[in-house]
């Protein structure tokens, strides 16, 4: 079954885009679209909580250059998600597209068109709004059951069962347990009893979001957006806007990046009212602090972990609860969270006796969170591996031996991930891997360097999915061309990662033929095959289960055309890399051949599609060690190294897939260490610009190293399994440790600044005299 | 007002507004590799050459630029292709935004300094904001650049 004599697969070929990107051609969505386009800016609210009275656009309408002005009058009021999820969606139908009553600072109350910016920006001076200011809910600890409702609308609604209830602030709620977790944890020698605070950290991609908008030649709406979910902006839309969904058109060109920010429509609405109001084409771009200020950024969560061991050091309950803060709308809220139990408890499958894993996510008046790389499994990942490695510190016991003694191995049942099994699963070899390249032995032990300088390491591991199981759908159509050479359509989004380049590394092995051979285009909605989408990890495992059928399925499309020239019947026929052969005379029809006479008088189209979905989302697993040095004088941590060890099954494309594993650790590394969100009492954010929310740069994150372990998934392409999420996930509980181990304090809430660091070490200084 | 500069070898006149950016100017003229990735002079995406030494474009005025040499990516084409191929094989590319601005003063390292040590490279390129690839990518394709470079040397001595 196992195959390690690929041609195309586990092969680092360079991505298809490229030189195209690196020699700075014309290819994102600003680039593109016509630059005579209405010019589209928002204004936002500054309240938390309020509704507005009045509304006066009339001075403004009348600066020269306004084409228009619209507000909460001028929209539908038929609530809807902006959550780029399958239908139908989780997350509850709470937005419209301007809402009288304004549920956090960064909502929108007025869109302006102009011809120019200069006049939409002087405009925007010139609105009126007399305010009815609310008292807001910014405390996540205190909006369930809060007096104050975040949303009491009537026609506020949730279509699935997720727990949500306007009337209490809860966006969803769920209890789900495995055995006798009271009993057992009674029955334990230590009970570790934490709780662990992560923030609404920004995605931050270098693109903001952006959409163009114009009627095409039939009227119908077309969108060029930087979105990584081109089928369900389409729905979306539709929602929104109350037009059908076969008068939209939606694609994407290259984006600026995504890491889940672009799975939620935050852009598109906006310049799609003002082209069907004016019949115009318009242009909205977001300027970074709109990025910042209604983005979709992680949930903010507080994860309690209590976790039961026997003294030497079995790992035998785990009872987590999660607090998730959705914000001002239900975006990813019933999702995320789960993600939060769901990826980190099945982490101890080998000695786990019971769990049980409980959550309410709630609404505030703060900005909306959205998805993020990691999506819940990052901020569980981070309560639980802290945990793990509070119970080693208290027993003395070094951590990667408790880890060896509790880990999930391949083969076996998973009851807190969905009963699913680990069919493949390198994580024990990822361990001791890691240790090996790591030098943990050597390197484990605090090292005083002088001058108040304090070395030490810290370790995490991490699973996470490939994409959502029995949920996700991907799609692939690939066509012959007349010179014997291939075009794969895709609606998966390639948002930097090279997922277009490693599908077409599949068709390629799949067909016989290199990848310079397998042109790819996606993702376009009149054009593409339906496709969920690129997130929940999905695209090398679901969308490639896919390339790989519509392969298939094209041969067999190939030997009915050719069938009619060899005149036998296509049972009688093979496949080889360039040409049709019959088994029973040795003749042969090239492909090119094929592909004209599939245009001359035949019944068959030269093409095939096919989608694939699957019941599992089999694991990836990873091992993460960092060593850093701490300044004890000033609280600056330096991280020296970060090593890593991964299973994806088999990685389709290395230099990619460790590219990946690489900018996910420094993004790790940034919510860690430096990365803030705050809100001040009117509820603010603080961070709204790079200046003040700093993500790492190159001289932030010491030295990587990322290997891989080889797995083979069966349900996979190739034996794939995913890459893009799990790496940003060891960074906080690996260094988080190192950082105790360090300074002798464990820091539960991130980031885990120089002053936090400081600070602490005054108190339990003066604590100690 | 009317400005006149030497935009990728071309003359360029124009009549601008005072307040016009040198990276707005730069695209209205053509030059798309030019890109905003923040307002606070923080991410380099939009780094151009001004006279051979780069500037971030978003934080010079266009009138600045009056009777001077203006180059960007455009403008760049084959000294950049002389190197960008071995980002590529890394990988190192990603979504590809912040490539232009880091490609240019890439550019510039490598006509300041041949032979840069790697603590020379990240702290040249730190202003270089990217948030796909962890850098380290970047930081390899430029030393196989740099090694296949004196390869090269040795070979042709």
């Amino acid at each position: 079954m196992e195959q390690n004599n690929f041609k195309s697969v586990q092969k680092s070929v360079r991505k298809k885009d490229s030189m195209q990107l690196l020699l700075g051609k014309p290819v994102y969505t600003e680039d593109i679209c016509p630059k005579d386009a209405l010019v589209v800016k928002l204004m936002h609210s500054p309240h938390a909580n309020a509704i507005i009275e009045t509304i006066d656009t009339s001075r403004a309408k009348l600066v020269p250059g306004v084409v228009d002005i619209y507000t909460w009058e001028d929209v539908p009021n038929q609530r809807y998600t902006n959550a780029g999820q399958t239908y139908p969606e989780p997350s509850p139908r709470d937005r419209l597209i301007m809402d009288r009553h304004v549920h956090c600072v960064g909502d929108v109350v007025a869109i302006i068109a102009a011809e120019n910016e200069k006049a939409a920006l002087k405009a925007r001076k010139l609105i009126k709004i007399t305010w009815q200011v609310l008292e807001p809910v910014l405390d996540f600890h205190t909006a369930k059951d809060h007096p104050i409702l975040v949303h009491p609308e009537d026609n506020w609604s949730s279509p699935c069962e997720v727990g949500a209830d306007n009337r209490r602030n809860l966006v969803a709620s769920a209890r789900s347990s495995h055995g006798d977790v009271d009993g057992i944890m009674e029955d334990c020698d230590i009970v570790i009893d934490h709780t662990y605070h992560t923030k609404a950290f920004s995605q931050t991609p270098m693109e903001t979001f952006r959409t163009y908008s114009e009627l095409d030649h039939y009227g119908r709406l077309h969108l060029i957006s930087s979105t990584q979910i081109v089928f369900h902006d389409r729905r979306i839309l539709s929602h929104a806007l109350g037009i059908p969904k076969s008068r939209i058109r939606v694609e994407k060109p290259r984006i600026g990046g995504g890491f889940g920010s672009k799975q939620s429509s935050v852009s598109e609405v906006y310049p799609s009212f003002v082209t069907l109001k004016t019949g115009r084409p318009a242009m909205l771009i977001f300027t970074r602090k709109e990025s910042m200020e209604m983005g979709s950024p992680r949930h903010e969560m507080e994860v309690r972990v209590r976790l039961g061991a026997s003294n030497d050091g079995k790992i035998r309950a785990l009872d987590v609860y999660t607090l998730s803060n959705s914000g001002a709308y239900s975006e990813h809220g019933p999702t995320t969270v789960g993600l939060s139990g769901h990826k980190s408890i099945p982490l101890y499958t080998g000695s786990l006796e019971a769990f049980r894993f409980d959550y309410d996510v709630v609404y505030t008046n703060t900005m909306a969170a959205g998805a993020y790389r990691g999506y819940g499994a990052t901020q569980g990942t981070f309560a639980v591996e802290s945990a793990v490695n509070e119970l080693a510190e208290k027993l003395g016991m070094d951590p990667t031996e408790i880890r060896d003694k509790n880990m999930v191995r391949q083969g076996m049942v998973m009851p807190a991930y969905y009963g699913e099994t680990a069919n493949a699963c390198a994580l024990d070899r990822c361990l001791a891997r890691c240790k090996e390249i790591f030098d943990w032995d050597r390197r484990y032990p605090v090292r005083d360097m002088g001058n108040g300088k304090v070395r030490a390491s810290g370790v995490a591991m991490s699973m996470q999915g490939s994409g959502i199981s029995s949920v996700d759908v991907g799609s692939a159509t690939v066509k012959l061309t007349e010179d014997g050479n291939y075009l794969l359509l895709i609606g998966a989004a390639d948002m930097g990662t090279g997922a277009d380049t490693i599908l077409a590394q599949m068709a390629a092995e799949c067909l016989d033929c290199s990848v310079e051979d397998i042109e790819v285009f996606g993702a376009d909605t009149d054009a593409s095959p339906y496709d969920s989408g690129s997130y929940a990890s999905s695209t090398t495992y679901v969308t490639g289960g896919a390339v790989v059928k519509a392969c298939e399925q094209l041969k067999q499309q190939l030997y009915r055309i050719a069938a009619d020239a060899l005149q036998c019947e296509p049972d009688d026929l093979t496949f080889e890399r360039t040409c049709i052969r019959s088994l029973l005379t040795n003749e042969t029809v090239p492909l090119s051949e094929i592909a004209y006479k599939a245009q001359c008088f035949s019944q068959y189209a030269a093409e095939a599609t096919a989608s694939h979905s699957s019941p599992f989302s089999p694991p990836p697993f990873m091992v993460g060690m960092a060593e850093i040095e701490v300044d004890t004088q000033t609280g600056e941590v330096t991280v020296l190294d970060y090593m890593s060890v991964v299973d994806c099954g088999t990685p389709i494309n290395p230099a990619l897939a460790r590219i990946q594993a690489e900018g996910g650790i420094v993004q790790g590394i940034g919510h860690t260490l430096f990365e803030n969100v705050t809100f001040n009492s009117d509820g603010k954010l603080a961070e709204n610009s790079l200046m003040q929310y700093r993500i790492p740069t190159r001289q932030d994150m010491g030295n990587l190293r990322v290997e891989f372990e080889l797995s083979y998934e069966p349900s996979g392409p190739f034996g794939a399994k995913s890459i893009g999420e799990i790496v940003i996930n060891t960074p906080a509980p690996a260094i988080a440790h190192a950082i105790y181990r360090a300074t002798g304090v464990w820091h539960r809430e991130l980031p885990i600044t120089p002053e936090k660091i400081v600070m602490s070490l005054l108190d339990r200084s003066a604590s100690e005299q | 007002m009317l400005i006149n500069m030497t935009l990728n070898g071309k003359k360029i006149t124009d009549d601008v507004e005072a307040d016009l950016l040198l990276i707005d100017f730069v695209r209205k003229h053509g030059c798309f590799s030019v890109k905003r990735g923040c307002e606070t002079a923080n991410c380099g995406l939009c780094t151009v050459l001004l006279d051979g030494a780069p500037v971030l474009s978003c934080s010079v005025l266009a009138l600045r630029a009056h009777g001077h040499t203006v180059q960007t990516l455009e403008g760049l084409q084959d000294e950049a292709a002389e190197f960008v191929g071995f980002i590529a094989d890394q990988g190192a590319d990603q979504c590809g935004f912040c490539n232009p601005g880091f490609v240019m003063n890439t550019i510039s390292l490598l006509r300041e300094h041949p032979d840069p040590t790697d603590d020379e490279i990240r702290a040249y390129l730190a202003g270089n904001l990217c948030r796909c690839s962890g850098y380290e990518g970047q930081l390899r394709g430029i030393r196989s650049f740099l090694n296949s470079r004196k390869e090269a040397k040795h070979g042709a001595e």
